[in-house]
């Protein structure tokens, strides 16, 4: 019985092929069945009815099982988040990256997701910077140096992508540790390759070299798209990275993205150090000089070194004249979230809700959404344990991945001088 | 051509959150009285709902002690339903802005710190964005949202850190907040809102002509304004302050842990307790300093 996935189970690659030359291959129809399978999200209750997957109540239930993992894990240990970053992304393009599982083929699909990543990790690490490795042919090659502004990388990612021969992880881990070995002390220093082959082709001792990254203090995570390495697992567990091998594109997508924000910093990895930087001033619209990165006239809208005076485009940058760092205190102010988190929100328990003698609020605090079920019966929320304001679970989501501020402790005075007696 | 339904939420369609300004500390020394100030707003808010028959309008009031929302045009409640929604929009708004700014009031009675010169932008803001969120979720049409700020009170800076975190999100939600600042001196951190996210900043000269400001620089949708010549921004300060003295800096030292700015070289992090030159080892626990 065809079961409307479009695929015949009678094996045999003969009479596939027979099938597919008869009826031109799955017809349109059944191809929008072989994704999703509507008929998959339908559940059956207590009195044998059909009704669909509460798909919202299961996203948020993931999402908070995702958050209390990581609020144990930073308050058990003081864990501090590395913020100057410098990180080297090695992109498998062996034989192997031709494989089409993932549709076009999983060196499109990784590079469109590095390109994303590299704006999202501009985006979250304003004073960090980046740094691309391809290996093709068993040999390793720098695509582009360690810098800071995501353009130029995305460019030379893009360029030319095609595949072959062997995949050497030893070689990429020599390259990259050569480079990050120059780096100032302050820096954390990374590196995430991106794995497709089920093999390495090593000139020497890639244990020797493993060793050698994790004196240098460099954390390797992997990222696989096939399979599961025993090299790939020993060098993150080596050097304090993670490992994971993607199931599919929005999976991997989901991995390549849990590295933008900042690691829990290795407290002995990096060294404190006070950094000398430079705030310029926007210059008035109408000024005219002579910028020091294009080396050319220019009216208007650029930044003024404080220490040389010379005139740079944008921000951040480094001077090209004094070597001075120059950024803006808003890019300081993208990280300062994750100095000072918000506290995770606590689920108001139904027990407490139906109870006639507690009046719990009829909308949520931020967007004003009703938080009664159908029938005036109270819904699932939940409850900021500072400000004791009640939140839908969409706000609970927004505020803790995207907003980073709780709006009840911010539209309170009184919350907030209550916090500043307690410290 | 565009069929009839995408018509109707075209792009010319907005959602306008106003966040009002209503700390009695800076109404009761300013120039223009509150209630001449609350007649000009109210006939602005009722040419943005005659401009577009989809247009929405949402009022935050930002108090000195606390933030709620006033009015919200979509919402069905209208105490004259049969005369149609102009005249609810001001009795109604009346209405709440008076209640809200006597619970503000009672608020502030137990406060010992003495009265605050700042209004709780950080607190407006964020609710603004969780009801713009709420508006992207509701599926695919929808009007453009923006946010405009009608502020007069300084900046506290013990809002920095959240200001900052609502203005990146809404970066990246892509909606602009307008400022229309009236007091004094410049607001930086409004300078600096309305720059990142690419909205409009304007400190009317004339206040009895507000009115006439307000509609013709923060009246126009989005899709509009890309035809209009409105004020541009001049002279954003992008300096930072340092965290010892809170003065103004365009040279400083930056904590490679915790990014806090210091004016003057020091041997020890004074936010995170970092010894600087030394590898960390256990450090005791440090007071957040916001």
């Amino acid at each position: 019985m065809n079961n409307g996935d479009g695929k015949r189970w009678n094996g045999g690659g003969e009479e596939d092929e027979d099938e597919d030359e008869e009826s031109g291959g799955p017809d349109g129809w059944q191809i929008t069945y072989a994704d999703e399978r509507s008929w998959e999200s339908l559940q059956e209750d207590e009195s044998g009815l059909l009704r669909p997957i509460d798909n919202k109540i299961l996203y948020h239930a993931q999402y908070r099982r995702r958050i209390r993992s990581l609020s144990s894990q930073a308050t058990t240990a003081r864990i501090q988040k590395g913020l100057i970053r410098y990180l080297f992304v090695i992109i498998d393009f062996s034989r192997a990256a031709g494989e089409t599982d993932f549709r076009p083929s999983r060196m499109v699909v990784v590079a469109k997701l590095v390109e994303a990543f590299i704006r999202e990790f501009f985006d979250q690490n304003p004073l960090s910077q980046l740094g691309l490795v391809s290996v093709k042919d068993g040999v390793a090659q720098c695509l582009t140096e360690l810098g800071g502004s995501p353009e130029s990388h995305v460019k030379a990612l893009m360029g030319k992508l095609e595949c072959s021969g062997e995949s050497s992880l030893q070689n990429a881990l020599d390259l990259v540790h050569g480079h990050l070995k120059q780096i100032p002390s302050y820096g954390h220093r990374e590196v995430l390759v991106l794995y497709s082959a089920l093999s390495t082709c090593d000139p020497g001792d890639i244990m020797e070299t493993i060793q050698k990254c994790k004196k240098s203090k460099i954390r390797c995570s992997v990222i696989g798209l096939s399979a599961e390495l025993f090299i790939c697992k020993h060098l993150c567990q080596e050097t304090g990275g993670s490992y994971s091998v993607a199931l599919d594109e929005p999976h991997l997508k989901e991995l390549i993205l849990e590295h933008a924000p900042p690691p829990p910093a290795i407290a002995e990895f990096a060294i404190a150090n006070l950094l000398k930087m430079g705030f310029p001033q926007r210059a008035a619209e109408s000024s005219i000089a002579i910028c020091s990165c294009h080396k050319e006239a220019k009216v208007g809208g650029g930044y003024t070194c404080p220490r040389c005076k010379a005139r740079v485009c944008e921000l951040p940058t480094e001077c090209r004249v004094c070597g001075l760092t120059l950024i803006s205190s808003p890019h300081l102010a993208r990280s300062y979230h994750h100095l000072f988190p918000v506290v995770p929100f606590d689920e108001v328990p139904l027990s407490f809700l139906n109870d006639a003698h507690n009046r719990s609020p009829r909308s949520c605090f931020g967007c004003q959404q009703s938080l009664l079920n159908p029938g005036n019966k109270p819904g699932l929320r939940v409850k900021c344990p500072k400000c004791k304001q009640h939140f839908c679970l969409d706000c609970d989501i927004y505020i803790h991945e995207s907003l980073h501020n709780c709006p009840g402790c911010e539209s309170f005075r009184h919350s907030k001088s209550a916090i500043a007696s307690e410290e | 051509m565009a069929s009839a339904p995408s018509k109707l939420y075209a792009d010319d369609v907005s959602l306008l959150v106003v966040l009002l300004d209503t700390n009695p500390f800076f109404w009761s020394s300013f120039s223009l009285p509150f209630s001449k100030f609350l007649s000009h707003v109210l006939s602005f808010l009722n040419s943005i709902l005659l401009l577009n028959q989809f247009n929405q309008v949402v009022v935050i009031a930002t108090g000195c002690n606390s933030c709620d929302y006033i009015y919200d045009s979509s919402s069905a409640t209208s105490t004259d339903a049969e005369s149609g929604r102009m005249p609810a929009l001001c009795s109604d708004l009346l209405r709440k802005l008076d209640e809200f700014v006597t619970r503000d009031q009672h608020l502030g009675e137990k406060d010992s710190l003495g009265p605050p010169t700042s209004s709780l932008l950080s607190g407006s803001l964020s609710m603004a964005l969780c009801y713009i969120q709420k508006v992207f979720r509701s599926g695919p049409l929808h009007p453009q949202p923006r946010i405009l700020c009608l502020q007069g009170s300084t900046d506290g800076p013990e809002q920095y850190v959240a200001i900052m975190n609502a203005i990146f999100s809404a970066q990246r939600s892509m909606v602009p907040i307008d400022s229309c600042f009236m007091g004094s001196n410049n607001s930086a951190f409004l300078q600096q809102a309305s720059y990142i996210t690419g909205g409009v900043y304007q400190k009317p000269q004339q206040l009895d002509g507000l009115f006439q400001y307000l509609s013709t620089v923060f009246a126009t949708d989005l899709h509009s304004r890309t035809f209009l010549r409105l004020p541009k921004s001049v002279g954003v300060d992008f300096r930072a302050s340092c965290f010892c003295h809170k003065r103004t800096i365009d040279m400083g030292y930056i904590c490679s842990v915790c990014l806090s700015i210091f004016c003057k070289h020091h041997k020890k992090c004074s936010t995170c307790g970092s010894a600087f030159g030394q590898p960390q080892s256990d450090v005791p626990s440090a007071s957040n300093v916001k």
